[in-house]
């Protein structure tokens, strides 16, 4: 194997769960030193000050680092492996982007320092608005949503505000596919609409009859990403926006799968009215771990005066903030994760025109590889072309040998590959969901194709069981039952779940 | 009682008199794998025949528990609020997640036998 799958290559850190950094804690030590007071000392009297200790880990700088270190080690990353993890765009960050936001005039400077004086900051927020509204085919934008599903939310917001200076106060329904990211119809209720739902054909697109029969005067708009979540391009949205369009609905879209039409193909002249990005997916910030990221929303110019302010203005050569008139408020302190967009910017830059117009293309072509080699030995779960990913089905194999999309995933990660998304979309059995991205090379696709081979092969001779995968790794199956069961995101609450389970 | 029904969407239910209890079926408990939470409805809730009445979240996947026939609910398995995975050890038993009142017994369903061959 010449890349990717070479579990070998994992650093396989020790047999022993690493303690937790509250464990590693002894009072007294510390990571840094205050400085010696050089001031005369003042008491403070609030009743805001707190008398008792902080609970917080007291660890030295060495165990802080090993402590972090380790726990790095044990994790699959995009830089370790292959991470075909579907509908997540995990594709290589170049060093240049992280370089470039490292540079101290960017990361040190405040977001409050006056316009004036940050002309440079505020310079490259206009640039990349023009790029994102090029490749997008929208009018303005604003950087301020933090996350893709924050840009959901910005944009539904967006057309409620929309609606409601229009009177058009009886539209209270967002129309979602059931392959949707279940942040859509999370979204739209959370903006105060109802969902309602509309099936997916059998050909695995948007089932255009039955959405006719669901668009009426209650319609607001309808969310859609192109391609859609089973990689597959909506080839009837122009169609599709025509009917929403004409019951004054507004047309949403979810950049999740940006990165198969960049250089290709736009929302906006597909019809849309609003989209949002995923910078830290189709623009290179590492991401997966919770952030930081960005998903800014672009609008075509009739929306513009919603958009959550303050966004950027040029004039005479100069750039200052202006607040939208009717702006649906804020989404984020100050102007969003300014170095997950000045990571976009270095990445347009470092890609060039002709880079961004291949982007697209060989993601799609990745994808395609991909998907043909891998369904000599899993079935897809539909037979169109896909575009930048595709679903794979194990739900045959699952009736004749009881594997499991879920044990197949477990399987690849003991061979050094990270599983592809698995159990989405909701609307297939079994599904397996590859997206390989336009940064990996063919020898890559292949060894993760031979490896699936080799994993189904040796199941259907052997009839062994792939429960006890991964075999191999210093964290087998975690429980994921406990997690879900009780919600505990304060440290202090581990060890009562030790005692409950 | 009646014997167990099953349906397509994979439901199980059984009738006393008036009286119907609903279920999931072991097929369906195993391919929704560890259940996490039920959201159950209000006694006295009513539900036309294919409504969603019950959601069952597992860790995977959530999935909606249809009303086989025009329902008023009249008990809910109150034990599911605690012990939800007594739908993936008992799902015929125990686990069962509610009871309701019908107005018109409806001739549906499959045999366990049929459900089966359905399933297989």
């Amino acid at each position: 194997m010449s890349s990717g799958g070479n579990a070998s290559s994992l650093p396989l850190v020790g047999g022993m769960p690493e303690p937790t950094i509250k464990e590693l804690s002894k009072p007294g030590r510390r990571a840094f030193n205050y400085p010696k007071l050089d001031v005369p000392e003042e008491v403070i009297e609030h009743e805001a000050i707190k008398t008792e200790k902080a609970p917080l880990p007291e660890v030295s700088e060495h165990d802080l680092v090993m402590h972090f270190s380790r726990l790095a080690h044990r994790n699959f990353a995009v830089d370790l492996g292959f991470y075909p993890l579907g509908s997540c765009t995990m594709k290589y960050n170049p060093r240049f982007a992280d370089w470039v936001a490292s540079l101290p005039g960017f990361s040190n400077i405040h977001p409050s320092t006056p316009s004036h004086l940050s002309q440079g900051i505020l310079e490259i927020l206009y640039i990349l608005e023009k790029y994102l509204i090029e490749i997008t085919g929208m009018d303005y934008a604003s950087f301020q949503p933090p996350a893709g599903a924050s840009g959901e939310l910005t944009g539904l917001l967006i057309i409620k505000e929309y609606l409601q200076r229009k009177n058009l106060n009886n539209k209270k329904n967002i129309i979602v596919p059931d392959s949707a990211h279940g942040t859509n119809p999370a979204s739209a209720k959370m903006a105060g609409f109802n969902v309602v739902e509309v099936s997916t054909d059998i050909n695995g697109l948007v089932d255009v009859k039955e959405l006719k029969t669901l668009v009426n005067d209650e319609t607001a708009g309808l969310m859609l990403t192109n391609p859609n979540t089973g990689g597959l391009f909506e080839e009837e949205i122009l169609e599709i926006s025509k009917i929403i369009h004409s019951v004054d609905g507004l047309l949403y879209y979810d950049g999740a799968n940006l990165n198969a039409i960049v250089g290709v193909c736009r929302p906006g002249d597909m019809g849309f009215d609003i989209v949002h990005s995923n910078l830290h997916k189709t623009f290179a910030t590492p991401h997966g771990g919770g952030g930081p990221g960005s998903g800014p929303v672009a609008v075509k110019d009739f929306l513009r005066e919603y958009l959550p302010g303050p966004i950027v203005e040029k004039s005479d050569d100069k750039f200052s903030w202006y607040q939208p008139k009717y702006s649906i408020g804020r989404m984020h302190g100050y102007h969003g994760n300014f170095l997950v967009a000045l990571r976009a910017l270095a990445y347009m830059k470092l890609l060039g025109k002709e880079g961004l117009d291949d982007l697209g293309s060989y993601a799609v072509l990745n994808a395609r590889y991909l998907a043909s080699v891998i369904s000599k030995s899993l079935p897809l779960a539909y037979a169109k072309p896909c575009m930048h990913e595709f679903v794979a089905t194990v739900k045959d194999l699952k009736k004749s040998h009881k594997i499991k999309a879920y044990d197949v995933g477990k399987a690849l990660l003991d061979r050094g590959f990270h599983s592809p998304t698995i159990y989405f979309p909701l609307i297939v059995e079994e599904a397996l969901m590859f997206e390989p991205t336009e940064t990996q090379s063919v020898d890559t696709l292949d060894d993760l194709s031979e490896t699936i081979s080799i994993i189904i092969e040796d199941l259907k001779l052997n009839n062994q069981n792939l429960n006890t995968y991964p075999k191999n790794l210093p964290v087998g199956r975690p429980n994921e039952l406990i997690p879900a069961k009780h919600l505990t995101v304060n440290w202090g609450d581990f060890e009562l779940l030790e005692i409950t389970e | 009682m009646t014997e167990k029904k099953y349906l397509e969407t994979h439901e199980w239910f059984s009738i006393n008199d008036n009286e119907i209890t609903v279920g999931i079926s072991d097929f369906a408990q195993s391919e929704l794998g560890d259940i996490v939470f039920v959201t159950l409805p209000s006694v006295d809730e009513t539900f036309s025949k294919g409504e969603g009445m019950v959601e069952v979240e597992a860790t995977k996947t959530v999935a909606e528990v249809y009303a086989p026939m025009d329902i008023t609910i009249s008990e809910v398995n109150n034990k599911l609020d605690s012990e939800p995975e007594l739908i993936n050890s008992d799902p015929c038993g125990d686990g069962w997640i509610i009871k309701g009142t019908i107005k018109e017994l409806e001739n549906i369903g499959m045999s366990y036998q049929e459900y089966e061959s359905f399933i297989s």
